[in-house]
């Protein structure tokens, strides 16, 4: 009785979640213009989609500004934690509290005060400010993620390597690097899929020519693209669905292969 | 050399990225176009369409807060005694949607909700009356619920699968029924994750305008939305940025009130 409970609630909370994607999936595939009857399976939004110029660039955008500011952040971030790990507990906690500012602040105070700043200074917004906005806030999360490895650093490895004769750049990526990648990597996919997920703050920092994937829907969902934009959603969701589940199976494998 | 030298970009985008534009949007804040000192753009919050507009947004966030916590507890406690399929594999199902951008999973719920959407048409056919809540605060709570569930059963299922098996075995065998051992034992002990769970839902929740914005139909005017009308709409940048300040207020308010909860839940425990 218990169990059929607890199965019930599982399924709703399910069929919550999941239904109103599925209704984007299966309505991607519908012909014709009115959207709320079902007039026959097609391909045409598919093609319509790819053809399109905006959605196109806009997809483009995102993944490189994604991808730039993914890397930058993660260079940026793995620096920052050598340095702030030689620091003494003081200026360390300082600069840790001074990390936490914009994953706790609101989206749209940080894209305000970002948009204020490139303006007061001069800077045209456009695809640079939407980047250096990206990295402003990609920055913590790769910081989050691979401090926690230096910290479990053995500290006796690298001073080891030097002994021996190491440079200190030799040490660092035969000895340290190895023991903090699992942090670096899941600090730059956290940082991608920040970027990919914003909204918020690009809305505030991009120029007028320039869209991501998040602001070009925001524009044009009231507009007559809707259908295209369906297709894009499955496309997205079936995209991020396989490399999850890939991910999920390579770590999995990993795992009982340490065991 | 100094190895500390290395956080030097890092120290350079914390200055350049949060303490200036933090001090920027001040200054804006308390002057007016011709940069002369004022505090109008603070006090413009008592105008009664920006303080109903504060208003509603605290209204909404809190209730969404709620019934995120009031989904996401049973469901994480579902999901830890459970060892349904691979490790893992069911709490991925429940976070898989947020990957998806969230826009788009609203713009699912406004093609739901639309007055002849989905939703209305399956009404229809069976004969029950229609269901009217797009551009209303109703559809603006359920969007809101969508999109930030995951951040809330996220955090509360790390809590849930961290507590130790042998505390609650302990508690059940001095005695104590299962109400007694959700509240005295389980709920304490997910506090740090409810906590932060409630934050990573309230916050977004009380500064949106996206959603609003899409679910309300413009009928439903959030702080978030008078704010980023501001800026894209009237340009009145300086009587935005005054508003974002009493807007941040509130959110620190929020959550000092939160972290308070949260330690003296934790002097329970001890």
């Amino acid at each position: 009785m218990k169990k059929t409970f607890k199965g019930i609630y599982l399924f709703l909370i399910m069929l919550f979640l999941y239904l109103p994607i599925f209704t984007l999936m299966v309505l991607s595939f519908n012909g014709g213009k009115t959207m709320n009857a079902w007039v026959g399976f097609s391909l045409e939004w598919y093609e319509e989609m790819f053809a399109n110029r905006q959605i196109m660039e806009a997809l483009g955008n995102t993944v490189s500004i994604a991808f730039w500011a993914a890397s930058a952040s993660t260079v940026i971030g793995v620096l920052a934690c050598m340095g702030i790990s030689a620091m003494k507990e003081k200026p360390r906690t300082l600069l840790m509290g001074l990390n936490n500012i914009p994953l706790l602040n609101a989206d749209i105070v940080t894209g305000i005060s970002l948009m204020l700043s490139f303006l007061m200074f001069g800077i045209s917004l456009n695809y640079g400010t939407v980047l250096m906005a990206h990295i402003t806030f990609c920055i913590p999360y790769v910081i989050l993620s691979v401090m926690p490895k230096f910290r479990q650093l053995e500290n006796h490895t690298y001073e080891a390597a030097l002994d021996l004769g190491a440079t200190p750049a030799y040490a660092f990526f035969k000895v340290v690097l190895p023991d903090i990648m699992p942090g670096i990597v899941s600090g730059f996919l956290l940082a991608f899929t920040m970027s990919v997920d914003d909204f918020v703050i690009t809305h505030f920092t991009r120029g007028a020519g320039i869209n991501t994937i998040s602001t070009l829907i925001y524009s044009q969902v009231r507009v007559g693209i809707r259908p295209m934009l369906y297709a894009l959603s499955t496309l997205i969701f079936v995209t991020v669905f396989i490399i999850l589940i890939v991910v999920n199976i390579i770590s999995h494998k990993k795992e009982e292969k340490e065991s | 050399m100094s190895r500390r030298i290395f956080s030097g970009p890092f120290l350079l985008f914390i200055l350049c990225g949060t303490l200036i534009p933090l001090g920027v949007i001040a200054y804006y804040g308390i002057t007016d176009r011709s940069g002369s000192f004022t505090l109008d753009n603070i006090l413009a919050i008592a105008s009664p369409e920006h303080s109903e507009a504060l208003f509603l947004a605290l209204l909404l966030a809190l209730i969404s807060t709620v019934i995120c916590l009031l989904i996401a507890f049973p469901l994480g406690l579902i999901l830890k005694d459970s060892r349904l399929g691979k490790k893992g594999f069911m709490v991925f199902i429940f976070i898989l949607p947020m990957w998806m951008n969230f826009l788009l999973r609203t713009m699912a719920w406004q093609v739901l909700l639309e007055r002849n959407g989905i939703i209305n048409q399956l009404l229809d056919l069976v004969g029950l009356p229609h269901l009217d809540i797009i551009n209303t605060p109703a559809a603006v709570v359920l969007g809101m619920v969508y999109d930030y569930l995951p951040f809330m059963v996220l955090p509360i299922y790390n809590a849930l699968i961290k507590i130790d098996r042998h505390v609650i075995e302990a508690a059940y065998d001095l005695g104590a029924s299962s109400p007694q051992v959700l509240l005295k034992v389980i709920a304490p002990l997910s506090l740090p994750g409810i906590v932060s769970g409630i934050t990573m839902v309230f916050v977004p929740s009380l500064t949106t305008f996206a959603v609003s914005n899409m679910l309300g139909g413009g009928k439903v005017n959030l702080i978030g939305n008078i704010i980023e009308q501001e800026f894209t709409v009237s340009s009145n940048w300086n009587l935005g940025a005054g508003l974002s300040l009493v807007m941040m207020i509130f959110i620190v308010i929020s959550m000092a009130l939160i972290e308070k909860f949260d330690k003296n839940g934790e002097g329970n425990v001890l």
